[in-house]
C-alpha cells in the first residue's frame, strides 16, 4: 500500500519539477550528458532487477509455451530442437470434450473449481471469525494466536503425511473416532481412494489455509480505530451490528487482496494433493495441477503437458484481471 | 552477470545433443534403486563396495539411492535438461521406453566386450534390457522373480495341508485363513506397478497380452478383461484380499504378512524384507505363484514377469570409460554373488548363480521360475506409459472392490477402455 500512495504523491511534484527546468535544458546545452546520465540511471540501476526477472520468469514461461506447440514425446525429450511441430494439436487434444484426454482436463478442471470456492470460503469464514474472536484482549490470547498459526507455520509435507496417516482406512484416527467411538458410519470409510476423498483433500486445505486468511485479517483489525466501536456503542449498535457495519466494510480492501491470493493459492497448490494421493489422484479429487503433471511426466507427453498450463495460465490470468478491475472499480466508487 | 547467464545456458535444457566424453575421469555420479528394506541399508550395502572400486581404480563414485516412486521423474528430468548421472539403475521394464529416448548408452558388441561379453548374462536377464532388435539400453544387475510366501503356522492352524498350486486352491485356501482379523492374501491396490506385474501374469495365463505383435495398445481382448477381473476378484467376489489394501502403495502388505494379518503374499524376492521386520526364515515357506492348471512352464503356464533391475550408462556422461569400468565392476562374479545376497536376488551372471549362496530352497524357487516360467513385460516403447494407465485402472477397480461396489466384466472392460484412450496415438 505505502509505496504505492507515496508515488502518487510525488508524481506530479517531479513532473511539475521536469516542466520547470526543461526550459533551462534548452539554452544551456552543454549539461546535456550530465543530464542523460541522470534520467539513465534509474534505467540503468533496474536493469539487472529486469533481467533477472526476465530470466526468473519470463524465460521459463516463453519456453513453456513453445513446449506447447511442439510433438514433445519420449522420442525427442532429449534434444527438444528436433520435436517436430505440433500447430494447435495439443491444444486441440487438450480442449476436445468429447475425446477421453479433453474430458479428464475439463472434469479435473471442475472438480478444481469446486474444490477451490469451498476452500477459500471456508479458510476466509473461519479466518474472520477467529481474528474477530481474538480482538479483545483476554489472559492466553498470544498463546492461542501462537496456536492457530501453527499449521501455517509446519512444513506442508510433514503436515500432510499425518493427514494420510489419520486418514487411513484401518487404523487412521479419523476411522476410530467415526466409527469405533461414536458409530457414526456402518463401516470404516475410506478417505484416500474414492469419492470421500475430496472431502479429506479439502479438510487438509482448509485445515493449513486457514491461519494465512487469520493472520491477515488480524493485521486488518488493528488499523480499525477503536473509536468507531465505542461511538457505534454508544449509539445502541450490537456486537452483529458492529461487526457488519463497521469492521466488514473496514476490512474490505484487506479481503480484496486475501481472497485473490487464497484464489490463487489454492487453484494452484501441488503439494498437498501430491503428498495425500501420489500421481495418479482419485477422481473426486483429481486437482488441475497434479492433473496437468501427470498429463506430462506420467504419460512422458510434454507437449499436451504445456499445452495444458499455457491455458491454465491464461484461465488465470482472466479471473485475476476481472476481479482486480471489478474490485479497484468498486473502490473507485465507494472513494467518489 | 556472465556466470548467471552461463548458468542459464547450462540449463536451459535441449543442449545435451552432444555424445559422452573422458573430460573428468576420476569421478563417476551413480543413482541406485532403493532395494533393501530403506535408504540407510542401500547406502551400507553399496558404500563398502564402491570403496572398493575406488581403490582398484581411483575413480571415486558418488552415490545416491533414488526411492522408486521418484526414480522414473529423475531420470526423465535428467534426460530433458542433460544434467544427470553417470550410471544409474532402472527398473528393468523400462528398458524399451528409455530406449527410445536416446538417453542411455546402447550396449553394442563393442562395449560387451569390455564388460566380458554378452554371454556372461542369462538369456531371459536379456530379454529384458529394450527393444527386440536393438542394442539392449542397460545390463542386467539383479534378478527377481514373483514366488508366494506363506505362513507355515496359519497354514496349519488352518488345516491347508501345503501351499496352493492353482488359484482355485489359493482361493479356498485363503477363505479358510480369512476371518478373525486374518485374511488370506495381501495386496498393493494402489501401487500400479505392482497391479500390472499381476495382471500381466494373469492376461499370459489367459493366453492373451496388453500389446499387439507389432507393439500397439491392446488392453481390452477378452483375455486382458477376464485377467484384471480375476485378480480383482480376489478382493471383490473372492473376498480373501481386506479391503484396506485397495489403498496400500508402500508396501504395507509386506508388513501384514510379517505380522501374521494374512496368511499369503505374492512378492519378489522379499526375504531379506522379511527379515528386517522381524520374520523367521523358518516362520514362512515360498512356492511358486499359482497356474491356473498344471504346473508352472510356458505358454499359459507362465507364473511371473522377469523383474529385476539394470544398470545403464547416460550417454552424455563425462567419464564414459570410467562408467563402463564402473559397469564392469558392479557385474563381475565377485559382487555380484555380495549385492545379490544382500538383496535376496538372483544374480543375472550365470557363473556367480553357480554359487551355492544361492542354492536355498527360497532361491531354488526364484531360479527355477526365472528360468522356466518367467515372462519379460512387453518390450515396447509406451510400456511405462502403459503401467500407470492400466495400473491406474485398476487401483481405481480395487477403489470400487474396497466400497462394496459390484465389479462386472462390464465395468472392468470401461476401465480398460478408458486407460487405452489415455495412450499415445501414432
Amino acid at each position: 500500500m505505502s509505496p504505492d500512495t507515496a508515488m502518487t504523491a510525488t508524481a506530479p511534484a517531479a513532473e511539475a519539477d521536469v516542466r520547470k527546468s526543461s526550459p533551462g535544458a534548452a539554452r544551456e546545452p552543454r549539461r546535456r550528458p550530465g543530464r542523460i546520465r541522470r534520467i539513465g540511471l534509474p534505467y540503468l540501476l533496474l536493469l539487472p532487477a529486469l533481467l533477472l526477472e526476465l530470466l526468473v520468469h519470463l524465460v521459463p514461461m516463453v519456453i513453456g509455451i513453445v513446449m506447447s506447440f511442439k510433438e514433445l514425446t519420449q522420442f525427442y525429450i532429449r534434444d527438444w530442437g528436433t520435436a517436430p511441430w505440433a500447430a494447435l494439436d495439443n491444444y486441440k487434444v487438450s480442449v476436445d470434450f468429447d475425446a477421453p484426454v479433453g474430458k479428464a482436463l475439463l472434469d479435473s478442471f471442475l472438480v478444481t473449481i469446486g474444490f477451490t470456492l469451498l476452500s477459500v470460503g471456508l479458510c476466509w469464514l473461519i479466518g474472520t471469525a477467529a481474528a474477530i474472536c481474538m480482538q479483545d484482549t483476554f489472559r492466553g490470547r498470544g498463546l492461542l494466536r501462537a496456536l492457530f498459526l501453527v499449521p501455517y507455520a509446519l512444513p506442508v509435507y510433514a503436515a500432510v503425511i499425518t493427514w494420510v496417516f489419520m486418514f487411513q482406512h484401518d487404523n487412521g484416527l479419523v476411522n476410530h473416532v467415526l466409527h469405533d467411538q461414536l458409530g457414526i458410519t456402518d463401516q470404516p470409510s475410506f478417505w484416500l481412494i474414492g469419492d470421500n476423498s475430496f472431502f479429506a483433500l479439502l479438510t487438509v486445505s482448509v485445515w493449513k489455509g486457514w491461519p494465512f486468511a487469520f493472520l491477515i485479517v488480524m493485521a486488518g483489525l488493528q488499523n480499525i480505530p477503536r473509536e468507531l466501536y465505542e461511538a457505534a456503542a454508544l449509539d445502541g449498535a450490537g456486537m452483529i451490528q458492529q461487526i457488519r457495519r463497521i469492521t466488514l466494510p473496514s476490512l474490505r480492501p484487506v479481503n480484496q487482496v486475501l481472497v485473490l491470493v487464497l484464489f490463487l493459492w489454492t487453484f494452484n497448490d501441488f503439494n498437498t494433493p501430491y503428498v495425500m494421493f501420489g500421481k495418479t489422484a482419485p477422481e473426486a479429487a483429481d486437482l488441475i495441477s497434479v492433473h496437468i503433471y501427470q498429463a506430462s511426466f506420467v504419460t512422458w507427453n510434454f507437449g499436451t503437458g504445456s499445452a495444458m498450463s499455457v491455458l491454465l495460465l491464461l484461465f488465470l490470468l482472466v479471473v485475476t484481471g476481472v476481479y482486480l478491475a471489478l474490485t479497484s472499480r468498486e473502490r473507485r466508487a465507494s472513494h467518489a | 552477470m556472465l556466470s548467471l547467464a552461463l548458468a542459464a545456458s547450462a540449463c536451459g535444457g535441449g543442449s545435451s545433443t552432444g555424445g559422452g566424453s573422458n573430460d573428468s575421469p576420476k569421478e563417476l555420479t551413480y543413482w541406485a534403486s532403493n532395494q533393501g528394506a530403506g535408504i540407510e541399508i542401500d547406502k551400507k550395502v553399496l558404500q563398502p563396495e564402491l570403496d572398493k572400486f575406488e581403490k582398484e581404480t581411483g575413480i571415486k563414485v558418488k552415490l545416491e539411492v533414488v526411492p522408486w516412486s521418484d526414480l522414473l521423474n529423475r531420470i526423465l528430468t535428467a534426460t530433458t535438461s542433460g544434467q544427470g548421472p553417470d550410471v544409474l539403475n532402472i527398473g528393468n521394464t523400462w528398458s524399451a521406453s528409455l530406449q527410445a529416448t536416446g538417453a542411455l548408452l546402447p550396449w553394442n558388441s563393442e562395449n560387451f566386450d569390455k564388460i566380458g561379453g554378452r554371454d556372461r548374462f542369462v538369456d531371459s536377464a536379456l530379454g529384458s534390457t529394450g527393444a527386440e532388435g536393438q542394442d539392449p539400453a542397460a545390463v542386467p544387475l539383479y534378478s527377481m522373480a514373483y514366488a508366494l510366501y506363506y505362513n507355515k503356522q496359519m497354514f496349519a492352524d488352518a488345516g491347508i495341508d501345503g501351499p496352493p498350486a492353482t488359484w482355485d486352491e489359493l482361493v479356498a485356501a485363503g477363505k479358510k485363513l480369512s476371518g478373525d482379523g486374518t485374511w488370506g492374501i495381501g495386496m498393493e491396490g494402489s501401487n500400479p506397478a505392482e497391479n500390472i506385474h499381476h495382471a500381466f501374469v494373469f492376461a499370459k495365463q489367459h493366453g492373451a497380452d496388453f500389446f499387439t505383435a507389432d507393439g500397439k495398445a491392446d488392453f481390452t481382448n477378452d483375455g486382458a478383461v477376464t485377467a484384471v477381473k480375476q485378480y480383482v476378484d480376489l478382493m471383490a467376489k473372492d473376498k480373501i484380499i481386506a479391503p484396506g489394501n485397495a489403498e496400500y502403495a508402500q508396501n504395507q502388505s509386506v508388513s501384514d504378512f510379517a505380522k501374521g494379518r494374512t496368511g499369503m503374499l505374492l512378492w519378489q524376492s522379499a526375504s531379506a524384507n522379511l527379515k528386517s521386520q522381524g520374520m523367521s526364515e523358518d516362520a514362512y515357506g515360498i512356492a511358486p505363484v499359482p497356474v491356473q492348471s498344471g504346473t508352472p512352464g510356458t505358454g499359459k503356464q507362465v507364473n511371473s514377469m522377469v523383474a529385476g533391475i539394470n544398470l545403464a550408462v547416460f550417454k552424455n556422461s563425462d567419464n564414459l570409460d570410467g562408467a563402463t569400468e564402473f559397469v564392469k565392476f558392479m557385474t563381475s562374479d565377485a559382487e555380484q554373488k555380495i549385492l545379490n545376497t544382500a538383496y535376496s536376488s538372483i544374480p543375472p551372471v550365470k557363473a556367480a548363480q553357480e554359487d551355492p549362496a544361492f542354492n536355498s530352497p527360497a532361491n531354488a524357487v526364484l531360479k527355477d521360475t526365472l528360468a522356466k516360467s518367467a515372462v519379460a513385460l512387453p518390450q515396447v516403447p509406451d510400456e511405462s506409459q502403459f503401467e500407470t494407465a492400466v495400473g491406474t485402472a485398476i487401483k481405481e477397480l480395487f477403489a470400487d472392490a474396497a466400497a462394496g461396489r459390484e465389479v462386472t466384466t462390464g465395468s472392468v472392460k470401461a476401465a480398460l477402455t478408458k486407460a487405452q484412450q489415455q495412450m499415445p496415438k501414432k
